[in-house]
């Protein structure tokens, strides 16, 4: 059996978080009325002309900086030119001679270890706006209407070299990726806002080869899960293509996030040619070594050295320092709780299970969450201090993320407090000796765990809110 | 009162001392234009309602003692490719016929601040291509001097509503010449601004990276007034420069001892009539008995600038006017589906110049084209500016005949488009270097007006600008107008 080896790179296009649009003085807030965020410069009218916002080459020095990408000292925008009703002055102003960055790299986790993945180049560009069908798709729609208050809107796209071998290495470059913009916020990075779009190239070439198969463009995979979903159809798409002896194309195709599977959309062959050339309204822009610098001092901590720093300072495993690290939002969660509570590893344990698991499961993120930091440090006290067992605490954290109400309330109202009085338990502890001789018999004839069923039962009948070590000791005295 | 021969000075003293209010002064001009303009056909469409209200408010501004801008109250044209707030901006095409700029071009708002008063917007070759007005969507203008002749163009209009007097002065556009080569044939002065020196913010473009505003006058003084008003940096548009502007004022002194003054052997070439030639030598002589140093100097690369010109503002022009598609503005044909669309708007939108030069530009730019034209033409480009940097070393200003020829008959050159090029032959090099150039009447061959073109260093209007003024006040006649018959003669 022929094995094969497939080959990733990645196109990724972060809206940056400026105040104003990259050409012009309008807000880049999201939502808003349609066609309310414009001007005569976003809206292409004859005469108007585009101005640089300074803002968002600081932005993308910045983005570059911490993708370790050098930045060119002299720089310059070209118009990629192409008729759609979205594009209002029928050209794109983007970079592509002179990209304002290149020749960068990230690290990704794999199996196999640690890999750099190069980043081919960072440029600008403008967003387009947005159309709206008035049907169900483009193809049954009576009108279309177009809404440009995304028109003019600053991006960077971030171009990979095809060093991703696989979904999963994929999938972790875009989480790397998407953890240091946020982390610099230059971006907000929200797939399903469009703040953060990747399109993928991919081919499959049998393993060892020197040559990259025919390569298929993927456009349309609008979450995390979409993008890998869609790498694995197409590997496998591809691969079977092979195998029968047949070609692969060179042509785009979109992810069906319905059917699962990826459909063509266009052949490479009909794809028109942008006729780049230089944007004569826009002046080369050179960006001198004392700009870099003053960009340079406001990165902050980036994921890979906030892992770090976790591991070394809290002594956190490997893993949870990565989960944790990958959202910048999540990291200051952690920050926040461990400033209050001095038991980094149990903050991590309830964070990655109990609230990531409620919070995926919701479809909410990080910064919206019901529990705040306060609230969920509470908890643990209470549960450290031995005013509530383990399994109410669980149950209290539900209860928190429903209505957003502090945990002592909870417990108070619903009388979820542990019972630690002994006299009171060794009542429990006799009855429930009473009811199950069976088990007091086995235990005493050597089955230890029939000690942890008598335990249980107790647990029952206190629902959960029985001390569980003072219930064994007990046993233990009386067995 | 006859109004159509005022220069802006006058204008300005008459307003005054009060021997006339603005709205008289307004309404004098709008019956003027009323009587002429049936024959001329300078305007595409004038503005009087807005204009008398302006006036209005200027003579208001005078009873209640207020300061007044230094243009208060004088009457302009404006091309009909530079954005009026609500006032139909067309670029003489169907494609805008119905066009509503919601701004102002930064060159009219800072004109209205200075108090002028637009008294409407002036016809001109559709979106500036071509270089006798004959391009545009609606007639042809009449070279007042010769009404069988063409005014020149691109900005035909505007020079000739300047030389019949029905606007004091007019804004114009000029991406290789299409101030000057009008102005020239019509007996006015035509500046063509250092690029970078006006604002193009709501200019419509044609060629960014050549296009510039400038003013169209009956003498050297009004033009250096009119550039005071609309020179100077402009946040809105990148490519203007943030430099000082001096006051052009004052550079009008009549002293040019020593001026050191260039003239480049290829544009005295055989493409050009010996009459203009002789016409022009004459007035450089004028120049020499002020004490200018007037020495053969050569510019080896401009005889490729016509190509190159071809080339590069086709280029730019296909991109920029990719934008009338007919989604948003302008007109719109019904088609079944998008690309229908798009396409008859096109096709039913555009004249057939505007056409050619987009499936230029279009063609130019294709990926087998690129570097064998557009990157080619760069590098052309480029010598030609090393030429004039190298002259202007030793030179402060350069001069040449501003046309190879007088202003041509109706119908001559539009089935000779090489022909109709030649046109532009001289005034394309400044363009390419992005130099200043002005051309100024230096008498009339057959009875049709001749322009000299003056040529300096970027940003050196100030000089250019004595040169002119100084050669006017030894000219022998203030100004030339058709109706007083030149003045000059045929033989100055």
């Amino acid at each position: 059996m022929r094995e094969y080896e497939t080959v990733i790179g990645l196109e990724v296009h972060a809206e940056l978080k400026t105040e104003s649009k990259i050409f012009c003085a309008c807000t880049t807030e999201f939502g808003g009325e349609p066609n309310t965020h414009v001007c005569p410069v976003c809206l292409g009218m004859p005469g108007a002309l585009p101005v640089l916002n300074k803002k968002v080459v600081e932005y993308a020095i910045k983005a570059a900086l911490a993708l370790n990408c050098e930045i060119a000292s002299i720089c310059r925008f070209d118009r990629k030119n192409y008729f759609y009703p979205d594009l209002p002055k029928a050209y794109q102003i983007s970079q592509q001679d002179f990209p304002i960055a290149a020749g960068g790299y990230l690290m990704i986790n794999t199996p196999d270890g640690e890999k750099k993945i190069g980043i081919n180049r960072l440029h600008m560009e403008e967003d387009a706006g947005k159309l709206v069908h008035a049907g169900d798709d483009i193809a049954r729609a009576d009108y279309s209407l177009v809404d440009f208050n995304r028109s003019t809107v600053p991006l960077v796209e971030i171009v990979s070299e095809p060093h991703l071998r696989s979904p999963g290495e994929a999938r972790a470059y875009l989480d790397h990726l998407k953890a240091i913009l946020e982390y610099t916020e230059v971006s907000d990075c929200k797939m399903q806002e469009g703040s953060l779009r990747c399109d993928a190239n991919i081919s499959v070439m049998p393993k060892g080869s020197k040559e990259f198969g025919v390569k298929t463009e993927l456009k349309n995979m609008n979450s995390f899960r979409a993008l890998q979903r869609a790498l694995e159809y197409e590997v496998e798409r591809q691969i079977g293509l092979l195998k029968e002896g047949k070609e692969v194309l060179h042509e785009t195709r979109t992810w069906n996030e319905q059917k699962g599977i990826t459909e063509v959309l266009r052949s490479k062959e009909e794809a028109e040619g942008y006729r780049f050339f230089p944007d004569p309204d826009l002046m080369p822009l050179v960006i001198d070594e004392q700009w870099v610098e003053a960009v340079k001092t406001t990165i902050p901590e980036l994921p890979a050295d906030k892992k770090e720093r976790l591991m070394k300072d809290y002594d956190l495993p490997e893993y949870d320092a990565g989960v944790i690290t990958s959202s910048k939002s999540l990291a200051k969660f952690y920050d926040s709780c461990v400033g209050l509570y001095d038991d980094p590893k149990e903050i991590s344990n309830w964070l990655m299970g109990e609230l990531l698991r409620l919070l995926n499961t919701n479809n909410i993120e990080i910064e919206d969450s019901p529990i705040t930091a306060e609230n969920l440090v509470e908890l643990l006290k209470l549960q450290d201090e031995g005013v509530i067992s383990g399994s109410i605490a669980k149950k209290v954290f539900e209860e928190m993320f429903e209505t957003g109400t502090d945990p002592e309330t909870i417990v108070e109202k619903k009388g979820l407090k542990q019972i630690s009085d002994v006299g009171e338990l060794g009542q429990i502890v006799n009855g429930v000796m009473e009811k199950n001789p069976q088990s007091v018999e086995d235990y005493r004839g050597g089955k230890e765990r029939a000690l942890k069923f008598l335990v249980g039962q107790v647990m029952k009948e206190t629902r959960g809110k029985a001390n569980p070590q003072l219930v064994n000791e007990l046993f233990l005295k009386k067995l | 009162m006859d109004v159509s021969k005022l220069t802006i000075t006058e204008t300005r003293a008459l307003l005054a001392d009060r021997k006339i209010n603005a709205q008289e002064l307004i309404n004098a001009f709008l019956s003027y234009i009323r009587k002429t303009d049936g024959d001329t056909k300078a305007f595409i469409n004038v503005t009087e309602e807005q204009a008398l209200m302006r006036a209005k408010k200027i003579d208001d501004a005078v009873k209640s003692g207020k300061n007044l801008g230094p243009l208060s109250g004088v009457p302009m044209g404006v091309k009909d490719n530079i954005c009026t707030k609500d006032i139909k901006t067309t670029c003489a095409s169907k494609m805008l016929d119905n066009f509503l700029p919601p701004y102002d071009a930064t060159v009219v708002e800072r004109l209205h601040d200075a108090g002028a008063i637009t008294l409407g917007k002036l016809n001109m070759d559709e979106f500036a291509m071509g270089s006798s007005t004959e391009n545009s969507y609606y007639f042809k203008t009449k070279n007042p001097w010769d009404g069988g002749r063409v005014p020149g163009g691109s900005s035909g209009g505007s020079a000739a509503a300047v030389a019949s007097g029905q606007v004091v002065y007019s804004l114009g556009s000029d991406t290789g010449g299409s101030i000057r080569q009008p102005a020239a044939f019509c007996g006015v002065v035509g500046l063509k601004p250092s690029y970078g020196r006006v604002s193009r913010w709501g200019l419509v473009a044609f060629a960014p990276s050549m296009d510039q505003v400038g003013p169209i006058t009956k003498n050297v003084r009004d033009c250096a007034l009119v550039l005071n008003n609309i020179a100077g940096h402009d946040s809105l548009d990148t490519t203007s420069m943030d430099c000082e502007v001096p006051d052009y004022e004052r550079a009008l002194v009549d002293d040019i001892k020593g001026l050191r003054v260039g003239i480049p052997e290829e544009f005295f070439g055989k493409g050009t009539d010996p009459a203009v030639i002789d016409r022009v030598e004459r007035a450089i002589g004028i120049l020499e008995e002020q004490g200018a140093i007037c020495e053969k100097t050569t510019l080896p690369n401009s005889k490729y600038a016509l190509p190159v010109y071809y080339v590069i503002a086709t280029c730019e022009a296909s991109s920029g006017l990719a934008r009338f598609d007919g989604v948003r503005f302008g007109c719109r044909s019904e088609a079944e589906d998008l690309v229908s669309m798009y396409k008859s708007t096109r096709a039913e939108g555009f004249g057939p110049e505007v056409k050619f030069r987009i499936l230029l530009g279009t063609y130019l730019l294709g990926p087998e084209n690129y570097d064998k034209y557009y990157t080619k033409a760069l590098k052309v480009r480029t010598l030609i500016r090393d030429d004039f940097e190298r002259a202007f070393k030793k030179y402060d200003i350069l001069v040449s005949p501003t046309t190879p020829t007088t202003a041509f008959k109706f119908g001559e050159r539009m089935s000779n488009p090489a022909a109709m090029r030649q046109s532009d032959l001289l005034t394309i090099p400044a363009n390419m270097a992005g130099i200043p150039a002005i051309t100024v009447p230096c008498g009339l061959v057959e009875g049709m007006p001749v322009g000299m073109q003056i040529m300096g260093r970027p940003f050196g209007e100030k000089t250019l600008l004595r040169a002119a003024y100084t050669y006017e006040c030894h000219r022998g006649c203030d100004y030339m107008t058709p109706t007083t018959g030149g003045g000059l003669g045929e033989g100055v």
